[in-house]
């Protein structure tokens, strides 16, 4: 992969016909990468974590489809908040992966605006495709979601296996791309000390990785599925103590990896 | 040596200006010249800041006892019944006077309210009444049968359909029955000049006419100005009182503050203005406190507490008025507005470290809603202070702040805000205020041809009501324009009246001593409801809407099929008929000639009044029900904002400010975690929010920042947050002290947070 010859722009696509399925914007994002961003959210995810909180945007027909021409005006307007405070655009979802060719050429045409560009993600790549590798190239900074790192109770969390993800953290690592490492910490699910150290002893070795963002478990997207006429699978779970968040920082520290909370 | 008091001063200084840089301000009054010559730009950050002395917190805490009582009582803790309130009519009145750096109070007791009639006497009357006293029958007698009031003349001379709009609440809020406000003296000249000399140049003023023919405009500006000198007199009189001759330049820091205050007080103890503001104070006086300093007579605990000392007063500014005013401007707001920051036109920046501690007041005396403070944003201000200020509103929500990068090529760099965002050049000009014009009635008397939709009363000409079953987007805009040109006739026609009456019979002395001869006035019109009918019209152009109608034939609900683009989401295709609206009003407003030829303008501003307009509005093509509150000023409706709060922001940003010189109002709501994740970076993106409105061209936004449960906590638990302070449309106020339904309308306004 690192011999690839890499591919900046990719003729096929014109940014005037280029369609994205968007789930919803949040013009004032503060918690999705550095300084004041424009978050994107996209329609479509493959996982299916119990907790998700915006469950809307799983259905990978949904959506508000929006041409890269027409996102990125939608945008600029916004790039004077985004210099005053060293912020940016993030891409999330929905899972952006999923829509590559999409992000790649929206992030390409934001970069040329000197615009800072996320990518939110879990990680989820199949295929290693040009536009793939063109979307990592105009990725300034990678926020990588890893859900669980044992790949049976990732399975049981999000319904997917974890080996793509962890193939991607490994991809980024190789090519030493800016990466941040989110980890929700859902009591009974992801806050087993074992399972913590074997992250971090996963995470310690990548130079990539600026620091591991730790969230504790939230349920505020419980009206969305309820809105849905859904169940909310992890119904009555409460957050997770400060004590054992303290406790997990604690173990990722150890690994000497920087923690933010 | 640090005087303790002003009047401690035992020998004067040989020349009360030594040390300053003298220029054209010592040959005439030009307090401006004054300050570019001798201010000391600060460029650091807050570090230097000093917390409250004990004697501080001790009056404070006075204070804070008496203003706990007030809000139990839920009124006036007390006020006179029998003794109009002039500049001279009370003895000195003590907080503590062995504790008290600063002194003078408007009655001879604190929070005590005074009697100003020349307004009008029957609202103070209804105020009497409503709090269970009997208004002395001589007063009521010499200014119902000897001596007419403003709120008199003004119903003589009003014409029926003038009053027909005021009833129906077309036009509301206008100031017929109180004082007008928004006059801002130059408080400052009578510490940099003493009395003397500017009694001397107003004399001066009076003899510059005498050659002049005797027409009614120097007839009346002849006896302006006498009175302007006796308001004068009156003031060295008072100053007196408290021990104090002010006939004189202030000699060092405390005398400054100490005359300063004086002057503003001879102004709210003559006046019940709507708005009392204070100015653009602090910088200047950071030039006494700068060369004090120098001097070794001043430290920065004592510079703060003189500041402290000035706001606790400032703070206590009272005024009678009855509960329907305060239905109207809810919470008993003064607007002392200060002015803070903004740069220079030479390019330095106007903050200074008296900019800070005059902030630092929101910690060393807690938060409060007075004075108003008003950040004069600009992207070139020094760092430390855009931090110190993003700081202090995540703290405390108690600032406003307004675009000084837009208003200085208009009104220079020595202008204050009058009231909330009415900026004037200060001693140089004033307003004549003019409330608003309820813009989504007039929409409704477009459609159903004058009726009004609340009172079946014919308001406005009759014309055919709209016989489409489904409204037509150019049929609908054709006749909303149409009485737009009726009513803003009758709008400014009226405020010519208020206002002739108001010099007439309720002239502000005072503050107008304070001015230069001749003042450049503007008629300051406004309107409310913007964002009503924004989405209205674009629900009737991009969505289908049906006239729902009664047995009568008018219209009075509406169905809406489909979706439509609403004003907050930064869309243009509803954004601009926003503005167009704005300009279209503004061009109508300019066509009817003006009192005084002042010059129109207006503002996009409801203050609270949001929720008393959409009470007396009927059903909305936006889906708005009847009696729901607007938003506020120039907000957009409630929770239609849907793209997060800089999209909001953007659409408030592109209203034409040169179609509305008078201000639009953005009232801001964040839940402390959308801002960020730690304490620096919330600071830094509001900061960034804050660059970033104002390098979009907006003009004001409050910022609050605060909970909604504790806000809800608050309803239920008043006695628990007596300082609890929320910006609502300029200005601030206490939360408990709004009514439940207005606190029930902050709460349901949009709070901007994410998930």
């Amino acid at each position: 992969m690192q011999d690839r010859i890499p591919v900046l722009n990719v003729p096929k696509y014109h940014a005037d016909e280029l369609l994205g399925r968007i789930h919803s914007f949040e013009s004032f994002g503060t918690v999705d990468g550095p300084g004041t961003r424009f978050v994107v959210f996209l329609q479509g995810c493959l996982f299916r974590c119990k907790y998700c909180h915006n469950r809307d945007t799983w259905d990978l027909d949904g959506g508000d489809l929006y041409s890269v021409t027409d996102m990125v005006e939608k945008i600029l307007p916004f790039a004077r908040f985004m210099d005053a405070s060293g912020g940016g655009v993030t891409v999330t979802g929905g899972e952006p992966v999923l829509q590559a060719p999409y992000v790649a050429l929206l992030f390409e045409k934001l970069q040329q605006h000197g615009i800072h560009t996320c990518l939110d993600t879990n990680g989820y790549v199949g295929v290693y495709s040009d536009e793939v590798h063109q979307m990592i190239d105009h990725t300034d900074l990678v926020m990588l979601d890893i859900k669980h790192i044992d790949d049976h109770k990732h399975h049981l969390l999000v319904g997917v296996s974890n080996q793509r993800t962890l193939r991607f953290a490994r991809h980024l690592a190789d090519i030493g791309k800016k990466t941040r490492a989110r980890y929700v910490v859902v009591p009974g699910y992801s806050d087993e000390p074992d399972d913590v150290h074997a992250l971090a002893q996963f995470l310690a070795p990548m130079e990539n990785i600026e620091h591991v963002e730790l969230l504790p478990y939230h349920n505020l997207g419980t009206h969305k599925w309820k809105a849905m006429g859904l169940e909310y699978p992890l119904e009555g779970l409460q957050p997770p103590s400060t004590e054992s968040m303290d406790e997990i920082e604690g173990i990722f520290r150890s690994y000497g990896l920087e923690i933010i909370r | 040596m640090y005087k303790e008091k002003a009047g401690d001063t035992i020998q004067a200084k040989a020349d009360p200006w030594a040390g300053f840089t003298t220029g054209a301000w010592t040959e005439t009054v030009d307090v401006r010249d004054f300050i570019q010559k001798n201010y000391t730009p600060y460029e650091g950050d807050a570090t230097f800041l000093a917390d409250a002395t004990a004697r501080t917190k001790e009056v404070w805490a006075k204070v804070l006892e008496l203003m706990k009582e007030e809000q139990r009582l839920q009124g006036p803790l007390d006020f006179d019944t029998d003794l109009p309130s002039t500049i001279t009519s009370h003895p000195a009145g003590y907080i503590d006077q062995d504790l008290e750096r600063i002194v003078g109070l408007q009655t001879d007791k604190p929070l005590k309210r005074g009697m100003i009639p020349n307004g009008g006497i029957r609202m103070v009357e209804a105020s009497c009444e409503a709090y269970g006293r009997e208004l002395d029958p001589t007063v009521n007698k010499i200014f119902s049968e000897y001596r007419k009031t403003h709120n008199a003349g003004v119903f003589d001379a009003y014409t029926p359909d003038m009053l027909k709009c005021r009833k129906a609440g077309v036009i509301t809020g206008l100031p017929d029955a109180y004082g007008r406000g928004r006059i801002i003296g130059d408080y400052r000249r009578v510490a940099l000049y003493g009395v003397d000399r500017l009694i001397e140049d107003k004399k001066a003023q009076k003899a510059s006419l005498n050659n002049e023919v005797m027409s009614e405009d120097v007839i009346r500006l002849r006896e302006e100005i006498s009175e302007q000198i006796r308001a004068l007199q009156d003031l060295v009189t008072m100053a007196a009182s408290y021990g104090f001759d002010i006939t004189k330049p202030a000699q060092n820091t405390v005398e400054a503050v100490q005359w300063t205050y004086f002057a503003y007080l001879a102004a709210v103890k003559s006046q019940n203005g709507a708005a009392m503001s204070f100015g653009r104070v602090s910088t200047f006086l950071d030039i006494y406190a700068e060369r004090d300093m120098a001097a070794g007579e001043l430290t920065e605990e004592q510079a703060q507490e003189l500041i402290d000392d000035l706001v606790i007063k400032l703070r206590m500014v009272r005024f009678l008025r009855t509960p329907d005013y305060d239905a109207l401007f809810s919470g008993d707001p003064t607007w002392v507005t200060e002015s803070i920051g903004g740069m220079g036109e030479d390019g330095r920046s106007l903050v200074t470290k008296s900019s800070f501690r005059i902030l630092n007041t929101l910690y060393t005396l807690g938060a409060a809603p007075e004075p108003n403070l008003t950040v004069l944003w600009s992207e070139k201000l020094p760092q430390g202070f855009k931090d110190f200020c993003s700081k202090v509103s995540i703290d405390t929500s108690s600032i406003q702040y307004e675009n000084d990068d837009l208003m200085i090529g208009k009104f220079g760099d020595d202008y204050g805000i009058a009231c909330c965002v009415s900026a004037m050049r200060i001693g140089k000009q004033m307003q004549f205020f003019g409330a608003r014009c309820n813009l989504a009635k007039t929409m409704l008397y477009g459609i159903n041809g004058g009726m009004d939709e609340k009172i079946g009363l014919q308001v406005g000409p009759k014309k055919d009501v709209l016989a489409d079953e489904y409204l037509d987007f150019d049929t609908v805009w054709e006749r909303f324009d149409e009485y737009m040109q009726w009513v803003s006739g009758i709008y400014v026609n009226s405020l010519n009246v208020i206002h002739y009456m108001h010099d007439k019979y309720s002239y502000e002395a005072a503050q107008m001593a304070l001015h230069d001869r001749d003042v450049y006035r503007t008629m300051a019109c406004g309107i409310a409801g913007l964002s009503v009918v924004a989405d209205s019209l674009s629900a009737i152009k991009y969505a289908k809407v049906k006239a729902i109608r009664n047995e009568d034939g008018y219209v009075v609900d509406f169905e809406t099929e489909g979706d439509y683009p609403k004003f907050g989401n930064n869309d243009d295709r509803v954004d601009e008929m926003a503005q167009k609206i704005v300009s279209r009003f503004m061009d109508l407003v300019r066509e009817t000639p003006t009192y005084r030829n002042a010059t129109p303008t207006q503002s996009i501003l409801t203050i609270t009044s949001n929720v008393v307009y959409g009470k007396k509005t009927g059903n909305t093509p936006d889906g708005r029900k009847a009696g729901e509150p607007f938003a506020p000023g120039a907000n957009p409706m409630h929770g239609r904002d849907e793209n997060g709060a800089l999209a909001s922001l953007l659409s408030v940003a592109k209203l034409p400010y040169d179609d509305a010189e008078d201000g639009i109002s953005y009232t801001m709501s964040l839940v402390p975690d959308s801002l960020g994740k730690n304490e620096d970076g919330k600071v830094k993106n509001l900061t960034g929010m804050l660059d970033g409105y104002f390098g979009s061209s907006g003009h004001h936004i409050n910022v609050n920042v605060l909970n909604r449960e504790m806000l809800q906590d608050a309803m239920e638990h008043p006695e628990e947050y007596p300082q609890l302070t929320i910006r609502v449309s300029g200005y601030a106020v206490n939360f408990v002290k709004l009514t439940r339904e207005q606190q029930m309308d902050v709460i349901s306004r949009t709070f901007h947070s994410q998930v």
